[in-house]
C-alpha cells in the first residue's frame, strides 16, 4: 500500500467512528437529518460507482429503491414475514432485475439510456401497483417495528461503509481499471480485450443491490408504503443531482455533495416555510453557475491553490 | 373504431406535450426537465383566466404562446447560454442543463403554488361530440385540431423555408452550422423560445381536460421524455409518431385487456423500441 | 433561558429575519402557546391538504385569539403557528416533525394530511408525548396502531366503515326499487384505491350484488375514457370508483360526455369539493361520494358561514368540519387541564367528551371515535350525508336523474 491509501484509509476510519457516534450525541433532530443524509450517501455513492466511470447517467434509483421499500412491506404485511428475511431477498430481487436491465442497456448511449432507464423505472412502479391490485390485494402495507432513528441511521450507515468499500475495492482491482478505459473510449477498451459488456453489468447489479438495501432500511422508518411515495422519481433525480453536485470522479464526491446539500435543504425549510420548493430551486442555479464543477472541483482547485 | 379514434386523440395529446421538448433539446441541446412546468404554466394561465373573467383557453392560448416565447428566449438568452458556452463537451452541457433546469422546475412549482395551491379544475367544451359513431369530448377533439395543425406548420416551416432548414442544420451538428455561416446561438435560442411556446400552448389546451395542479408538471416532463426519445431526437416527425402510437396502444390496451396495465404497456413499447433501435424510430445514429 | 425559535404567525407571513436561522416574535402580554404542524405545500397531497386542512388551521386560530387566547395557568395566552412544509415527502415530514419538537419546542402539534403521514410521524409524536388526532388518516389497523402509539386518536372512520357506507346505500336504493344489483366497480390502482376495492368486493357480493365490471386503472392516467366506456357498457345499475382527486373530476367528466345514466353514481375523494360543485354545476345533483356532512346542524352552519367568512372558500362537505371538530379537542383538553401539561391532555383527550362541529365526539378504548359520515350526496348544491356511522342523521339517498 502507498502512503496516500494508507493516509485515505486512516481518514475513512477516522470519518466512520465519528459517523457511528452521532446517534450517542444526538437521539432527535440532528439525528433525524444525519439518517436522511445518511440514505442520501448510501444511494449516491452507490449510484457514483456505476455513473461516475461510464459516464451513463442512470434513473433508475427509484425503481430499486422502490422493490426494496415495497417488499419488505407486502412481505410483512400480507404475508406477515420477518423484516431480515424481506431486507435480505429485496437486494438480490433487485440485483437479478439490474442484469436483465444492463443486459438490455447495452447498446444504448447517452440521453437515450437515461431516458430509458426512467421508462423502466415507471413501468416497473406500474407494473407491481397493477399486480398487487389484481393478484396480491392489500389491506394497506404497514411496516411497524421497533427501530428507532438511530437503528436505522446505524444500519444506513453500515451500508454507506459497504459501498465505500467496495467502491474502494473496485477502483483497485481490474474491473475498476477496464471501467476507467471504457469511461475514456469504449472502442478502445473493446481493442485491448476489455469485456466491456460484462464489466458495466456488474457495476449497475452493484448499485441496484444498494438501492434496494437502503429502501428495505428505510421502509421501516416511512412505516406506511405507497408504491407511489417509494417508486419516486423524484428519488431518483435527487440521488443524480446530489451526486452531480459532489462530482462522480471521486468516491468521496458524492459524500460532499449530500452533506452540503442536506444542510442547505434544512436551511431553506427553516428560512423560507412558505416558499420552500421555490427557494430550493434558485438555490439550484445558483449552485450551478456559482461551482461549475461540483464541491469536489471547487475542493481540489482550492487545494491547488494552496499548494501553489 | 373507438379505439382508434380515442387512441388518436390521446396521441394528439401527447404530441402536444412533446413537440416543445423536441425543439428544445433536439435544436437548443437543453434537456429541459422544467419542461412540464411550462406546460402546467399554460394550464394555469388557462385556469385563472376563464374562473376570474371567463376567458377561452383557446384566446388565453393565442395570448399566452408569444409570452412564453418571449420568457423562454429570456431563459435562454440568460440562464441557459452561459451554461452551452462555458461546456466543453455534450456531455458537461447535459449535466448542467439537468442541474439547472431541474432548479428551474422547482423555482417554477413554487411560484405556481402561491398563485393557486389548489387543483385546476374547470368545465370548458366538456361536451359530447360524435366522431364516426364513436363519442369523444369535444376539448379533446379540440387539442387534437390544434396538435395536427402546431405539429403540420412546424414540419413545413422547418423543412420547406430557410429558417427551417438552419435550424435542422443546427440539430445535426451545432459547429457544422456555426462553419457555414449560421448564428447558432441565435437559432437555439429560437428554438428553445418556440419549443417553450408550443409546450405553453399545449398546457391551456390540455388543462380543459386533465385536472392540473401546481406539482404535476414532473409527469409531462416524464412523459414527454419518452416520446421524443422514442421518436429519435430532434426529428419532428418522430415525436408525432411515437405519441400516436403511445396513444394508440394505451387506449387499445385500456380496451381490450386491461387499463390497469395502460402506463406500462407504453413503457413496454418504448422500451422495445430503442432495443431494438437504440437511436430512436428516426434518430440518428451517432458514434 | 428560553430558545429561540422559528415562528411564523398565520397570515402574517414572516415576521422578522434573524441571524443563523432563527427568528424571533414580540411576546404578547403572555407568551403565546405554540402549535406546529407540517404540511404538503407541494406533491402529489398539496391540492387536497390546502382545501381540507389548510383554511381550518387558519379559521381556527383567528377564532381562538380573537377571545384572547387560550385560558391556561389562569391567564390567557395567543396561540401561534409554526408550520414547515414537507413537499409530500416522508424523509423531509419526519425531519420536520423532529424539528418542532426538540429545536422549536412547540408546545402542541396538529395531524399531517394522509394515511401515510399519520402514520409516519406517530413515532415522534408517542416519543415527545404530543396528542395526535388524526383525520385523514383512513385504516382498519385503528386497534394495533392505538395499542402502539397511546397518543393517537382517530376520528374519520376505517375503511371497512367506507366500504360498508356504500353497501348500505346501494341496499337501501336497491329494496326501494331504484336500482337493480349490477354494480360497474374500478379502482385507482394506488394504496387506499387498492384497499377499498379489495375490501369492497366479498362486501358488495356478501350484500347481493354482482360486479359485473371491476378493473383498475394507474394513477396519473391521462385519459380515462375507455374506462368509462367499458363500464357503460357493462350496463350497470350502480357505478363506483374509489378514485382520487384528479381521476375523481375526469371520471365525472367522461361520465356526463358519455351519458352514463345510471342511478347510483359514487365517486370517492374529492366529491365532496366545493370545486367539484363548481366545474360541474347542477350537472352532478345526485351523484355520490365520500364523506358528507349534515348541513342542517346550527353548529354546522355556523361553521361553515365562518369558515367563509375568514377564508374565502367554502368549506369541503367531509373532512373539512372532522380536522376544524379535532382542533376544538385540542382546545377544550388544553382548556380543560389548564396549562401546558402534554400527557394530562392526552388522559383529557380519553376520558372526556367533547363539544364539537360534528356534536359530541368522545374516543373508545382504541382511541376511536366511531362518529363519521361516510357517504354523501350532491343535493341542489349540498353534500348531504346518506350513510354514516353513530351519526344518526343521513337522509335516504335519491336515485340520480340523468346528468342534466
Amino acid at each position: 500500500m502507498k502512503l496516500a491509501e494508507v493516509r485515505n484509509l486512516a481518514v475513512g476510519i477516522v470519518v466512520a467512528l465519528l459517523a457511528i457516534a452521532v446517534p450517542l450525541v444526538s437521539d432527535g433532530y440532528w439525528l433525524s437529518i444525519a439518517t436522511t443524509a445518511m440514505m442520501y450517501i448510501a444511494l449516491s455513492t452507490s449510484w457514483a460507482l456505476f455513473s461516475g466511470p461510464t459516464h451513463l447517467i442512470a434513473l433508475s434509483t427509484g425503481a430499486f429503491f422502490g422493490i426494496g421499500g415495497y417488499l419488505v412491506g407486502t412481505g410483512m404485511s400480507d404475508y406477515e414475514l420477518d423484516f431480515w428475511l424481506m431486507a435480505a431477498v429485496a437486494p438480490f430481487v433487485a440485483m437479478f432485475l439490474a442484469l436483465l436491465i444492463g443486459l438490455a442497456t447495452l447498446r444504448l448511449s447517452g440521453v437515450y439510456f437515461v431516458i430509458f432507464t426512467l421508462g423502466l423505472a415507471e413501468m416497473i412502479r406500474n407494473l407491481v401497483s397493477w399486480i398487487q391490485n389484481n393478484f396480491l390485494g392489500s389491506r394497506g402495507l404497514y411496516v411497524l417495528t421497533d427501530f428507532t432513528d438511530a437503528h436505522i441511521y446505524w444500519m444506513l450507515l453500515a451500508v454507506a461503509i459497504v459501498v465505500f468499500l467496495t467502491g474502494w475495492w473496485i477502483n483497485r482491482s481490474r474491473l475498476g481499471f477496464a471501467l476507467r478505459i471504457i469511461g475514456n473510449d469504449e472502442e478502445v477498451a473493446k481493442h485491448v480485450g476489455i469485456d466491456t459488456a460484462w464489466s458495466k453489468v456488474t457495476l449497475f447489479m452493484t448499485t441496484g443491490f444498494f438501492a434496494a438495501l437502503v429502501g428495505a432500511i428505510v421502509a421501516p422508518r416511512y412505516s406506511y408504503i405507497e408504491p407511489n411515495v417509494v417508486f419516486s422519481p423524484q428519488l431518483s433525480f435527487l440521488v443524480v443531482i446530489m451526486a452531480l453536485l459532489g462530482g462522480v470522479h471521486r468516491l468521496w464526491g458524492p459524500l460532499v455533495g449530500v452533506i452540503p446539500f442536506t444542510l442547505m435543504w434544512e436551511a431553506i425549510t427553516i428560512f423560507f416555510p412558505s416558499s420552500t420548493t421555490l427557494f430550493l430551486g434558485i438555490s439550484f442555479l445558483l449552485i450551478v453557475y456559482l461551482i461549475p464543477n461540483g464541491f469536489v472541483g471547487m475542493f481540489e482547485s482550492g487545494l491547488a491553490r494552496l499548494r501553489r | 373504431m373507438d379505439i382508434l379514434i380515442s387512441g388518436l386523440l390521446l396521441g394528439g395529446t401527447y404530441a402536444l406535450m412533446a413537440m416543445g421538448l423536441n425543439l428544445q433539446y433536439g435544436v437548443a441541446r437543453i434537456m429541459n426537465l422544467a419542461n412540464g412546468e411550462m406546460l402546467v404554466l399554460g394550464g394555469l394561465s388557462a385556469f385563472w383566466l376563464f374562473t376570474a373573467s371567463a376567458v377561452s383557453p383557446l384566446l388565453t392560448a393565442i395570448i399566452i404562446a408569444p409570452l412564453s416565447f418571449i420568457g423562454n428566449w429570456l431563459i435562454y438568452r440568460y440562464l441557459l447560454l452561459p451554461l452551452v458556452r462555458r461546456s466543453k463537451n455534450q456531455g458537461q452541457l447535459e449535466v448542467d442543463s439537468i442541474l439547472a433546469t431541474f432548479g428551474m422546475s422547482f423555482a417554477l412549482v413554487g411560484v405556481m403554488v402561491s398563485i393557486h395551491g389548489e387543483y385546476f379544475t374547470y368545465s370548458y367544451l366538456a361536451d359530447p361530440l360524435s366522431v364516426f359513431g364513436s363519442t369523444v369530448a369535444l376539448n379533446r377533439a379540440v387539442a387534437f385540431v390544434a396538435a395536427v395543425a402546431i405539429g403540420g406548420a412546424l414540419y413545413f416551416w422547418l423543412n420547406r423555408t430557410y429558417a427551417g432548414t438552419a435550424v435542422r442544420a443546427v440539430s445535426v451538428s451545432a459547429e457544422a452550422s456555426g462553419l457555414v455561416g449560421i448564428n447558432v446561438d441565435r437559432i437555439s435560442a429560437f428554438a428553445f423560445a418556440l419549443g417553450g411556446a408550443v409546450t405553453a400552448i399545449g398546457g391551456t389546451l390540455i388543462s380543459t381536460f386533465i385536472t392540473l395542479d401546481a406539482s404535476i408538471g414532473v409527469l409531462f416532463t416524464m412523459k414527454a421524455l419518452i416520446i421524443i426519445i422514442m421518436g429519435g431526437v430532434g426529428d419532428i416527425r418522430g415525436a408525432i409518431i411515437a405519441a400516436l402510437i403511445l396513444g394508440l396502444v394505451e387506449t387499445a390496451v385500456a380496451t381490450i385487456v386491461d387499463p390497469g396495465l395502460t402506463l406500462a404497456s407504453a413503457y413496454v413499447i418504448f422500451l422495445a423500441v430503442l432495443l431494438f433501435r437504440p437511436q430512436g424510430l428516426f434518430g440518428r445514429r451517432t458514434t | 433561558m428560553k430558545r429561540r425559535t422559528l415562528v411564523t404567525g398565520v397570515g402574517k407571513g414572516l415576521l422578522a429575519a434573524g441571524i443563523s436561522g432563527l427568528l424571533v416574535t414580540s411576546a404578547l402580554s403572555a407568551d403565546p402557546i405554540k402549535i406546529g404542524v407540517v404540511e404538503h405545500k407541494t406533491g402529489p397531497l398539496a391540492g387536497g391538504e390546502v382545501v381540507t386542512h389548510t383554511p381550518n388551521i387558519e379559521l381556527w386560530v383567528s377564532q381562538v385569539n380573537a377571545r384572547g387566547g387560550l385560558k391556561v395557568d389562569g391567564e390567557q395566552r395567543m396561540v401561534e403557528i409554526v408550520r414547515y412544509d414537507d413537499k409530500t415527502d416522508p424523509a423531509e415530514h419526519i425531519k420536520a416533525v423532529q424539528r418542532l419538537a426538540t429545536q422549536d419546542e412547540v408546545d402542541f402539534m396538529l395531524s399531517p394530511y394522509g394515511t401515510g403521514f399519520n402514520i409516519a410521524a406517530a413515532p415522534i409524536y408517542a416519543k415527545y408525548n404530543y396528542p395526535l388526532i388524526a383525520v385523514s388518516a383512513i385504516t382498519d389497523k385503528i386497534p394495533e396502531l392505538a395499542k402502539r402509539f397511546p397518543n393517537m386518536f382517530f376520528t374519520l372512520g376505517t375503511t371497512t366503515g367506507f366500504v360498508e357506507g356504500v353497501r348500505d346505500t346501494l341496499t337501501k336504493m336497491r329494496d326501494a326499487g331504484a336500482i337493480g344489483n349490477k354494480i360497474a366497480m374500478v379502482n385507482v390502482a394506488d394504496a387506499f384505491g387498492i384497499e377499498l376495492a379489495d375490501k369492497a368486493r366479498p362486501i358488495l357480493t356478501e350484500a347481493g350484488f354482482e360486479i359485473v365490471y371491476d378493473k383498475s386503472y394507474p394513477l396519473g392516467t391521462p385519459d380515462i375514457s375507455p374506462v368509462v366506456k367499458g363500464a357503460k357498457a357493462s350496463k350497470p345499475d350502480a357505478f363506483v370508483a374509489w378514485s382520487y382527486p384528479p381521476d375523481t373530476f375526469a371520471i365525472t367528466e367522461q361520465a356526463i360526455i358519455e351519458d352514463f345514466d345510471v342511478k347510483a353514481f359514487y365517486t370517492a375523494v374529492a366529491t365532496c369539493f366545493p370545486a367539484y360543485a363548481g366545474k360541474f354545476g347542477s350537472k352532478i345533483n345526485g351523484s355520490l361520494g365520500a364523506g358528507g356532512v349534515n348541513p342542517d346542524t346550527p353548529a354546522m352552519q355556523e361553521y361553515r358561514k365562518a369558515h367563509k367568512e375568514v377564508t374565502g372558500k367554502d368549506a369541503d362537505y367531509w373532512a373539512s368540519a372532522t380536522y376544524y371538530a379535532s382542533l376544538q379537542i385540542l382546545e377544550q383538553a388544553i382548556e380543560g387541564v389548564g396549562k401546558v401539561d402534554r400527557a394530562a391532555t392526552i388522559d383529557y383527550i380519553k376520558n372526556n367528551s367533547f363539544d364539537t362541529v360534528l356534536g359530541a365526539i368522545s374516543f373508545d378504548e382504541n382511541n376511536n371515535s366511531e362518529r363519521y359520515w361516510s357517504v354523501g350526496q350532491w343535493r341542489d348544491g349540498v353534500f348531504r350525508a346518506v350513510a354514516d356511522v353513530g351519526m344518526g342523521d343521513s337522509v335516504a339517498a335519491v336515485a340520480k336523474e340523468g346528468w342534466n
